[in-house]
């Protein structure tokens, strides 16, 4: 416990440094600079200069993050880039001889680099160590995932961990010695020291492959493999196919283990129970694990139950510790613009003359109570730089506004209608869908590569003319926005081609001017929906980017793919402003925030992380499901998350208090898709199940602020109640709903191809 | 059970044996066991790795199916070129070999000749991928569309008509409970819910909802309307549209009322629309009829069996009304008779009953003929042929005593031709030949020398629809001493079959397609066994060869070399033919393989090969052989 604000501190480390790098050209090397950027400038618009390695201020601040520059230069110099480090050297201020009399290899660097960086007061300095022998060599274990078969004597830096040992023999019996424990001990601690089985496990067979002792690592595998939870089913099975010293090269999934620490939350009690336990059974194995490998986030109060621990368990790497949720996060909306107040008046005229004045009663408070009040929780207007209006932005919230009028109040008793979107002969496969906000376009994505936007109002998708005929028409006329569309082109459906692979994630943006794609040739390509052309290709994540979306306020975007990093973007900049990294295995799903400041994003290492566009930071770690995450949906206010998995749950979170707040139970796969209704009352769900279910999220989300949980100690208790939450289930023919949409007026739209 | 699956994923490793293979197949001799193993367990790790990652896309690319593009997207991820061109129509492609003691898949590549592919014609463009829209729901409630699922499957329907208190239905759950507490409150005797729901059932309403009812009214006067392709659209809806089940009470009685009054009006149109209407929800896959049997069943019998059914009976055609009536009452029987309804015994009670009674008249007694006739040839045999002299002999009394009615004549005609048309086939196929005239007109009485011919004709019927099945399966080609069976043309079944080659490991194979009853109007389609890995040559089209021999020839087919020295022979033995009794399958295609010098000598003898390969033991294969093959898979088995 009492190491716990350097751990959290350790581990921004070890996570930058575990960006996968993909190759060893330059911009590889680049991107982790850009990295540094994160940690140490803290405007966006200062830090999207042309080079990340502009980004960095000349000020070697605080010892830590000297530490990390000096991890990376011992890396640049190491892979014989002397030109990049130099350049980081001068950059960062650093002396000349900053590493000299680092040693050449990687592990014996790690007391250099602790003493050169000076004493930190307050840290002692094996931690230190530890921690820099870490960032280093899993800095250095990056560029060896692409380049496999490179031989990297740092590999056995991160795995030489496990090199010291006991008889082989005996991990059988210490293991089952613990279990004895473990079962003998009150009801109350069993449940919560159960955990220790999953990691110690891990650890143990780990060890026992390391050591080269293959038969007694499958018998010790073959023995306990069936204790474990079902939950890491997909993790034992990795581990199963592991059984060879060489195997552990390049195996990501161990690598996981290897530099994050399993994090287990117990109560103190229980914990000394452990404790004096294994220091009367002098097991100075297992304590060993728990002290390298395991972090015990030790509370004080009751110990909970095993149904409370199920529900938080099951990521990649156990809990999320209590401090990575306890950051501020402004999850409040951001004020609306003032451009509403004559558009009001306008609406009012137009309705007036309508003769229906009751309609705008209700809005007007609505708008005046959203302007006049601000929100605590809102971040600052201008937390994060956000692109000015243009006009046809006004046009389009006088849009929003009108339509909104007519919006239907969604309830249980007031369930929404359903229009599906059957995408028909998609044979190559559809991967993808988007729909604009105001509902005019659908876009697909689809395995062939291509991205195919349909009109589904009678206006069709039009061209604007080439510059030549451009420049034949009257500018001044008044109509001039309808004049240089090209009336030849007009069709229901365009096609864009450009990817070189399945097209995996697909936003529009705000305004409508623009479409984003995602594909698994590792670039995102940024449409025009005037000229369909491929205006920007982006190019960083250079494995499968699996997701892509824009913010709602346009400009910026944000992506994730396969090498475990978000990166957040803007249009006009060809590389990332900002880095997420920190997730142990693909981003499977990424989501904004309503007000833009943050950034969601799902994972298949069971988690799923908020980040702060700001700074970079992860403000929000969120473990419960038991399967990668597919789809993430904001509420309209701003203050829920819901999550669906592959496991088929939704979980609903609470930001601002970083707790799970319910669990949806129905859906039977995969679920891809969710979306709350414009007022939050409902939240839609779409599975590959076939089947799109309605859920109460009112009520989901109003018996809780009844309950107090009990923040303090993070503790839940979920009642299991989806039965009574579940609203709808519709079946769809065969047909897997990937994508679901709300409508300005409540209407929910869904869209699937069908599978015959 | 979760133990069990992950100690095998343990230890799956690839044969040691494969390695060798593979080795052999890159020029790589003499392996190493110790090799072998090494390798064998490095490789199984690898494509472990790769199929995990395969599995990342086959989720993002929104599948259940695992396909090689996964793989090759896998294979990219590791910096591992993938592999291209593999790309496989068939499911598994593989191919099982065996010989000298090892067995072996492998991945048969065909020789392809370019300008068969040139020349070709280019195959139909694929659709374009297209957007439609439809409804999933309405205000929270599922509208019955075909776009929609049915709303309520064939075994829910079930369930709610034999189980009603466990019904549970989407949009009435809620009220029905709330319905069934109020209902429990105020029971005096505080026994539960239950009892509240027992007694709550008959009360819950079947509304229809506006669009139901506008549908309804459109359906029914379209069906009984004079715009005859207005009635095939409707009948064409109720077959088809599946979400009828909400009416399905609604039609019933539509139909039962309605034929109850036009009996009476004898309105001869009316009720063969209605019997139409019968036949069409018969039709509709998702409905679940059983409820209304009690309605449809009357109806239907009083159809075959009314005395009169229209206004001129010496005029209509009200033969053809009982016909078809009675061929849907046989459909009924077939899908709806169980051992606790008994609806066939009970139907062939009440025919039987007013067959035998003297005073019926004859178009009663036609419709029962025909209700009884077309419940099968068991049924003929056991209740038709008995009467024959009885029937004989009142029909010798209308046609050649005095005149009495016209209408009499014509209805002891009409019987006449009706048992002739039954009863003859049946005769056939139970009666050893010769037929002699003599003998039929001792056993049958007046009808006898009218049966007799008509049983010579279906036998010669039969022979000739079996040639004409072997006509259209089979092309012999005399002079040269090989065989091939093919599909001439796609007269079979219908549809371009994809060619399916069914691999039999060894020994024969065979095809023995069953001949209909003659009175059936189409003869069941030919069934082809075919014998695969032969040259490549014949395999594109639908020619079937067969390379494996019941000659002792150890050669096994798989072997391609010797493939190509063997020539496929078939046999065909018709069984058919006069001598054989009738009910033996009318013929057997046997087919073997020899080599091309001894078959010359073997063909002559082919059609007095004795039929020493059993049946029995054939149609063993058959069976096995079927269900491997999806073109043949169709056809079953009799």
């Amino acid at each position: 416990n009492e190491s716990a604000p350097q751990e959290s501190e350790s581990n921004q480390i070890v996570s930058c440094s575990k960006i996968h790098i993909p190759s060893n050209h330059l911009g590889g090397f680049n991107r982790s600079n850009a990295n540094d950027g994160r940690l140490l400038s803290s405007s966006p618009g200062a830090g999207t200069g042309g080079t990340a390695t502009g980004n960095n201020k000349p000020a070697p601040g605080p010892p830590e993050e000297q530490q990390t520059l000096l991890a990376v230069l011992q890396f640049l110099k190491k892979s014989k880039l002397a030109e990049s480090a130099e350049i980081l050297r001068r950059e960062a201020g650093l002396p000349e001889d900053a590493l000299d009399p680092k040693g050449t290899d990687a592990s014996g660097s790690g007391p250099g680099l602790a003493a050169g960086s000076g004493q930190v007061d307050g840290v002692d300095a094996s931690s230190l160590l530890s921690r820099v022998t870490v960032s280093s060599s899993a800095a250095a274990q990056a560029p060896k995932k692409a380049a496999a078969g490179e031989d990297q004597p740092d590999v056995s830096v991160v795995l030489s961990a496990y090199s010291q040992q006991g008889d082989p023999s005996l991990y059988d019996a210490y293991y089952s010695g613990l279990k004895r424990f473990i079962e003998s001990v009150l009801d109350c601690h069993r449940a919560e020291l159960s955990q220790l089985f999953y990691p110690l496990f891990v650890h143990m067979y780990l060890e026992l492959v390391y050591n080269n002792n293959e038969s007694v690592a499958k018998a010790f595998f073959e023995k306990f493999s069936g204790d474990q939870e079902c939950y890491y089913e997909q993790d034992l099975r990795i581990l199963s196919s592991l059984t060879k010293k060489e195997h552990m090269k390049g195996n990501e999934t161990l690598l996981d283990f290897r530099t994050s620490k399993f994090v287990l939350r117990i109560s103190r009690d229980s914990y000394q129970l452990l404790k004096r336990h294994l220091q009367e059974r002098q097991n100075n194995q297992i304590w060993n694990i728990i002290q390298e490998h395991l972090y015990i986030d030790i509370f004080d109060g009751m110990p909970r139950s095993k149904s409370q621990i199920d529900a938080m368990s099951g990521s990649l790497a156990g809990e999320a510790r209590r401090e990575a949720n306890k950051a501020k996060v402004f999850y409040g909306l951001l004020k609306e613009p003032e451009i509403e107040l004559p558009l009001d008046d306008e609406d009012e005229e137009a309705e007036n003359e309508e003769g229906k004045p009751k309609k705008k009663k209700p809005k007007k408070d609505s708008m005046g109570s959203k302007s006049k009040k601000q929100d605590p929780n809102a971040p600052l207007q201008t937390r994060i730089p956000l692109p000015e209006l243009k006009d046809s932005d006004k046009l389009d919230k006088i849009m929003y506004m009108k339509e909104s009028t007519k919006r239907i109040r969604l309830g249980s008793d007031n369930l929404p209608s359903i229009c599906f979107y059957t995408f028909l002969n998609a044979y190559q496969g559809l991967t993808a869908v988007d729909v604009t906000d105001d509902s005019s376009l659908i876009a697909g994505g689809f395995a062939d590569s291509t991205v195919r936007v349909w009109s589904v109002t009678p206006k069709k998708l039009r061209k604007v003319k080439s510059a030549a005929d451009l420049n034949l028409i009257d500018k001044e006329s008044d109509d001039v926005l309808e004049r240089i569309m090209d009336e030849k082109t007009a069709s229901e459906l365009k096609i864009l081609y450009g990817h070189s692979g399945p097209v995996y994630g697909i936003s529009f943006s705000p305004d409508r001017n623009y479409l984003l794609s995602s594909s698994e040739d590792g670039t995102i390509r940024l449409w025009s929906l005037q000229t369909f052309t491929c205006l920007v290709g982006y190019k960083g994540h250079n494995y499968p980017v699996w997701d892509t979306q824009f913010s709602p306020y346009g400009y910026y975007f944000v992506s994730g793919g396969h090498d475990r990093v978000a990166r957040l973007w803007a249009t006009d900049h060809y590389q990332p402003l900002r880095i997420f990294a920190g997730h142990l295995a693909d981003i499977t799903c990424t989501r904004f925030h309503p007000n833009s400041n943050y950034v969601a994003t799902g994972s298949s290492d069971r988690t799923i992380r908020l980040w702060d566009v700001l700074n970079g930071n992860c403000v929000r770690i969120f473990t419960g499901h038991k399967g990668p995450i597919h789809a993430l949906a904001f509420s309209p206010n701003g203050k829920f998350l819901a999550s669906g998995a592959t496991d088929g749950r939704v979980l609903l979170w609470d930001i601002g208090h970083g707790l799970m707040v319910g669990e949806l139970k129905g859906h039977t796969d995969t679920i891809y898709s969710l979306r709350f209704s414009r007022d939050g009352e409902i939240l839609a769900s779409g599975s590959m199940d076939n089947t799109v279910r309605l859920w109460d999220a009112m009520k989901a989300f109003d018996d809780l602020e009844t309950d107090d949980f009990t923040a303090a100690t993070g503790h839940i208790h979920l009642q299991d109640n989806s039965q009574e939450l579940l609203l709808g289930t519709y079946m769809t023919k065969s047909t897997p709903v990937l994508h679901l949409h709300f409508t300005r007026r409540n209407l929910l739209l869904a869209a699937g191809a069908y599978n015959p | 059970m979760a133990e069990e699956r992950r100690q095998k994923q343990c230890s799956v490793v690839l044969p040691t044996e494969s390695m060798k293979a593979m080795a052999e197949s890159v020029g790589v001799g003499q392996l190493q066991e110790d090799s072998c193993v090494a390798l064998s367990e490095e490789v199984s790790y690898r494509i472990k790795e790769i199929a995990q990652d395969a599995l990342k896309f086959m989720h993002h690319g929104k599948r259940r199916k695992l396909t090689t593009s996964d793989i090759d997207n896998a294979l990219k991820l590791k910096n591992v070129e993938p592999l291209y061109g593999f790309q496989s129509q068939e499911f598994i492609p593989f191919r099982f070999a065996s010989g000298g003691g090892r067995e072996l898949h492998f991945y048969e590549e065909k020789e392809v000749d370019l300008s068969d592919i040139i020349n070709t014609p280019l195959p139909r463009v694929p659709l374009d991928v297209s957007l439609k829209a439809h409804w999933l729901s309405i205000e929270g409630v599922q509208p019955s569309i075909p776009e929609n699922p049915p709303p309520a499957s064939k075994e829910q329907q079930k369930t709610e008509s034999t189980e009603p208190l466990k019904v549970v239905k989407p949009g009435q759950e809620e009220k029905g409970t709330i319905q069934g507490k109020g209902q429990s409150t105020t029971t005096p005797d505080g026994k539960g819910k239950e009892k509240g729901l027992i007694r709550l059932k008959p009360r819950s309403t079947h509304e229809l909802s506006v669009e139901q009812q506008l549908y309804y009214k459109e359906i029914t006067e379209a069906c009984v309307g004079s715009c005859e392709a207005k009635r095939a659209e409707a009948l064409q809806s109720i077959a088809t549209d599946p979400g009828l089940y909400q009416m399905l009470p609604r039609f019933s009685t539509f139909i039962s009322e309605g034929v109850r009054v036009n009996v009476v009006q004898n309105n001869l149109a009316l009720l063969i629309y209605l019997m139409r209407m019968v036949k069409a929800l018969m039709d509709n896959p998702t409905l679940y009829l059983e409820k209304y049997l009690h309605e449809l069943i009357p109806a239907v019998v009083t159809c075959i069996v009314s005395k009169q059914l229209c206004l001129r009976p010496d005029v209509d055609n009200h033969w053809a009304l009982r016909d078809f009536a009675a061929r849907l009452m046989a459909q009924s029987c077939k899908t709806f008779s169980t051992t606790t309804n008994n609806i066939q015994s009970r139907v062939t009670k009440t025919l039987t009953k007013s067959l035998f009674d003297d005073k019926t008249q004859w178009t009663t007694r036609y419709g029962c003929i025909a209700g009884l006739a077309e419940l099968g040839a068991d049924v003929i045999k056991t209740l038709i042929l008995p009467r024959l002299t009885v029937e004989g002999a009142r029909i010798k009394a209308v046609m050649e005593g005095p005149v009495v009615s016209n209408i009499d004549k014509i209805g002891a005609e009409h019987v006449q031709t009706l048992l002739l048309k039954h009863c003859a086939s049946v005769i056939a196929k139970i009666r050893p030949q010769p037929d002699n005239v003599e003998q039929y007109r001792a056993e049958y009485g007046y009808l006898g020398p009218m049966l007799c011919s008509h049983v010579v004709k279906a036998r010669t019927q039969a022979t000739l629809q079996a040639q004409q099945v072997n006509r259209t399966t089979l092309t012999i080609t005399q002079p040269r001493p090989t065989l091939s069976v093919s599909q001439s043309g796609l007269t079979g079944s219908g549809g371009p079959r994809t060619p399916s080659i069914i691999k039999v490991p060894s020994s024969l194979t065979l095809m023995s397609p069953r001949p209909g009853t003659p009175s059936q109007p189409s003869p069941p389609a030919t069934k082809y066994i075919v014998m695969g890995t032969s040259a490549g040559a014949a395999s594109t089209q639908q020619v079937i060869t067969l390379s494996s021999s019941q000659s002792a020839s150890p050669v096994t087919s798989t072997v391609p070399s010797a493939t190509s020295t063997l020539q496929p022979l078939v046999k065909l033995e018709s069984g058919g033919t006069p001598g054989l009794t009738a009910s033996r399958p009318l013929q057997k295609y046997i087919v073997v393989s020899l080599p091309s010098s001894a078959s010359s000598s073997l063909e002559p003898k082919s059609s007095v090969l004795p039929t020493s390969i059993s049946s029995a033991s054939l149609d063993g294969g058959i069976k096995l052989e079927r269900s491997e093959s999806p073109g043949v898979s169709t056809q079953s088995p009799h």
